[in-house]
């Protein structure tokens, strides 16, 4: 590994390039010395060879061009709190950001990154989509669609060579029954995500959960994640209850009159409890948990402290810079999806500089093997899982306003990878790689 | 003579020794930048106490001494400066117009000028340090961050910590003339003395790469096993090469070790025990010592550089980083 490269090679190819094309304009000059028909024949394949020759030449001095395709959500999710409104470049911000991280270090290397996005409705078959983007020259795919959306992406890729990065899904299950081996999976799952609140409450010594789930199926996901970190580090949970969703607008002019009188009502009666554990992915309730429980208890899981990728108070092991060329880029914060799209980014970029290349069974394979880490500001390498390529992840603790933790929690340890205290392990996987 | 006579004599004539070594034992002054604190603290090397703490910017980190000594030099990246501390009077008595977020630098062998990794903008700049003049900009990789000047100080090294490259630039022309691959998050870039190798960590990768820096390849690369710690605590930062080139010293952060290495074969020989998380390292002059920032516990470990052992540690201010110590 290692040489010297860029600049330098770059301008012998120049040099090599001018060598070329004078000498072949010296050979053209003679043939004009030629009157016979057989002479003017001899010029004109001479010419095309010429020709054809200086086209090769001048492909050969381009930098080598890696094509991205992101394709992402139509819609955007409803929220209760207007601070967590998606932004309309959510995720691709990232990816673009990396984008450019990538082209400074192509320059040196003559790559060149460059990225089209697509947008795909809620339920929609992504089928077309795709296949438009791969007769453009696209191989590598960043998705931020559903688990089933995106299981039909790359069932279209099937036999072209494509390779997916999953940016967005959470869900367990891509990466254990319906996994697939052209399928990275930058984002973390429930089941991390889970684990990583779990150590942290458990070293809090805060054992006693009061499990608040939504009604929705990503809620009950969410919550059996839960449940199941609750039984492998020693949480206990006291009683389960539903929110059911019964519809309705989440801005009002009446405001929150009802709900501080509703949110006790429902969480009275529970028993002795130390945090009330929310499953709410669908934002429906969780957010109106904090400061209106019943009893005076924090709220952990999808309000108060919440486990993700990525936050935007994140500063720690040089994150600052990152955060700081995300709002000079895009002038809003960098949400946990830009993360996730940025990391699939940094790989492509990574592995393209390592292997030198852009082929896209080159760069898996890379990926794969154990060469692979990605720098992503998280204070230890990220590393792929290789039974189901899902990236290794530490995962944050955030309060909306700082970092409380970051899990893996000290003292939970792993024969391998602190890492693999996180989620679902290789013992326990249902991933068979196809 | 009797034998407790003898024992007697020995004791006597080594308390002696230990007389006559610590009256020789020079002192020297070390500095240490607080990065959380905002301060420097003033280290007597002899006495290996804090003798003095100086206020400073927002997050004080990479730090150095003119070689005129008359000045500490410390970037305080929080403020986007670097600032100077006369060493009479330890007091920040000016400031260096770096670009934002400084955070390593290096001067060159006539003192005259000073490079500096400006981490925001992928540039390095360039300053005269009499003028306090900023005299242009090159641009590097993606967060530049280590800065290595050849001995005959016509190449200087950057390391750019996203694009995961060593930038090897002409002084002269300020022009990029090479491009390293290293492993990824490269921090520090070190030459020996006599200039046949430059030694680059890469804290995400775990590995030190030894460059040949008149082929500009990578010629071998250290790697790290510390018995019953994971791999991913093995997170080599800081690098120190005695004058001979013989023994190098890499701080291995979180992994709380420093690593020396022979300097030929490029094995590692041992691993000494610091405090957490340390992260750079400064020689006292006749390389008796080696001083480490161990930015965890917020001390400095003080290793006999002969013995090869940490014979003392110093408490310092809130998570040291930094370490620059005087020529005189």
């Amino acid at each position: 590994m290692g040489g010297a490269l860029g600049l330098g090679t770059a301008s012998r190819d120049f040099a090599a390039l001018n060598r070329a094309t004078c000498s072949s304009h010296l050979a053209f000059g003679e043939m004009r010395e030629a009157t016979t028909w057989s002479g003017a024949l001899i010029r004109t394949v001479t010419t095309a060879a010429l020709v054809l020759l200086l086209t090769a030449m001048l492909a050969g001095a381009e930098p080598l061009t890696i094509k991205i395709g992101y394709v992402g959500r139509a819609e955007k999710k409803a929220t209760i709190s207007l601070l967590d409104y998606p932004p309309d470049n959510d995720g691709v911000a990232g990816a673009r950001l990396a984008l450019e991280d990538n082209n400074t270090t192509g320059k040196f290397l003559d790559q060149r990154f460059v990225m089209e996005e697509a947008r795909v409705k809620d339920g929609a078959d992504p089928t077309d989509t795709i296949l438009r983007l791969a007769d453009h020259g696209i191989s590598f795919f960043i998705v931020d669609l559903s688990a089933d959306m995106l299981l039909k992406a790359a069932e279209a890729g099937r036999g072209r060579g494509l390779v997916f990065f999953n940016a967005g899904a959470i869900d367990d299950r891509l990466r254990e029954e319906d996994c697939r081996a052209d399928v990275i999976h930058t984002a973390p799952t429930r089941s991390m995500l889970a684990d990583g609140l779990a150590q942290y409450l458990v070293f809090k010594r805060w054992l006693r959960w009061l499990l608040v789930v939504g009604s929705h199926d990503n809620d009950k996901l969410f919550a059996d994640a839960l449940r199941r970190a609750a039984g492998r580090f020693g949480a206990r949970i006291v009683e389960q209850r539903v929110f059911e969703d019964t519809g309705g607008a989440r801005r009002t002019d009446s405001g929150l009159v009802q709900i501080q009188r509703q949110i006790p009502l429902f969480l009275q009666g529970a028993p002795a409890h130390d945090v009330v554990v929310a499953a709410d992915e669908s934002e429906v309730f969780a957010s109106y948990l904090p400061y209106r429980t019943r009893d005076p208890r924090p709220v952990a899981g999808s309000a108060g402290l919440i486990p993700k990728s990525w936050d935007a108070a994140h500063d720690q092991w040089g994150a600052n810079q990152l955060q700081n060329r995300f709002m000079q880029s895009f002038s809003r914060r960098m949400t946990a999806l830009d993360m996730q799209a940025w990391s699939a980014a940094r790989m492509i970029g990574e592995a393209a500089t390592r292997v030198k290349s852009g082929d896209p069974h080159t760069i898996l394979a890379y990926l794969k093997g154990p060469d692979f880490g990605l720098a992503a500001f998280k204070g230890q390498k990220l590393t792929l899982r290789d039974w189901n390529l899902q990236l290794r992840q530490p995962i944050l603790l955030a309060d909306g306003r700082t970092i409380v933790s970051v899990s893996p929690q000290e003292g939970f340890l792993h024969q391998f990878s602190e890492l693999d205290t996180l989620g679902i392990d290789r013992p326990e996987t249902k991933c068979r790689l196809k | 003579m009797k034998p407790g006579t003898a024992m007697w004599l020995r004791t006597i004539g080594g308390i002696c020794v230990a007389f006559v070594l610590a009256g020789n034992a020079r002192a020297y002054k070390a500095y240490v930048s607080n990065e959380k604190s905002n301060t420097i603290s003033v280290i007597d090397t002899a006495e290996r106490k804090v003798v003095g703490t100086i206020k400073v910017g927002q997050r004080p980190r990479g730090i150095a001494i003119t070689r005129d000594q008359k000045y500490v030099l410390v970037a305080v990246g929080d403020d986007d400066t670097i600032q100077m501390i006369d060493t009479a009077s330890n007091r920040v008595v000016d400031t260096l117009p770096s670009g934002p977020d400084p955070e390593l630098f290096t001067d060159d062998p006539s003192g005259r000028l000073l490079y500096v990794a400006n981490e925001n903008d992928n540039t390095v700049t360039i300053i005269d340090i009499e003028r306090r003049a900023r005299l242009g900009d090159v641009e590097v990789g993606v967060e530049p961050e280590g800065m290595g000047l050849s001995p005959d100080g016509k190449i200087l090294v950057n390391t750019s910590e996203t694009t995961n490259m060593a930038h090897f630039i002409d002084t002269a022309t300020h022009q990029i003339v090479a491009n390293i691959l290293v492993d990824a998050r490269p921090r520090f870039a070190q030459f020996k003395d006599d200039g046949s190798e430059l030694w680059v960590s890469s804290e995400i990768g775990g590995t030190v790469s030894v460059i040949d820096p008149l082929k500009r390849v990578v010629k071998n690369k250290i790697s790290f096993t510390v018995p019953g710690m994971r791999q991913e605590a093995i997170q080599p930062v800081g690098i120190a090469i005695t004058h001979d080139g013989k023994t190098g010293f890499v701080a291995l952060g979180p992994a709380n070790r420093i690593a020396v290495i022979d300097g030929t074969s490029h094995q590692v020989q041992k691993f000494l025990l610091v405090g957490q998380r340390v992260w750079h390292m400064a020689f006292t002059p006749d390389e008796k010592y080696l001083l480490t920032t161990n930015g965890v516990s917020n001390d400095v470990s003080v290793i006999d550089v002969a013995a090869l052992k940490v014979i003392d540690t110093i408490q310092v201010g809130e998570l040291p980083w930094g370490v620059a110590i005087s020529q005189r």
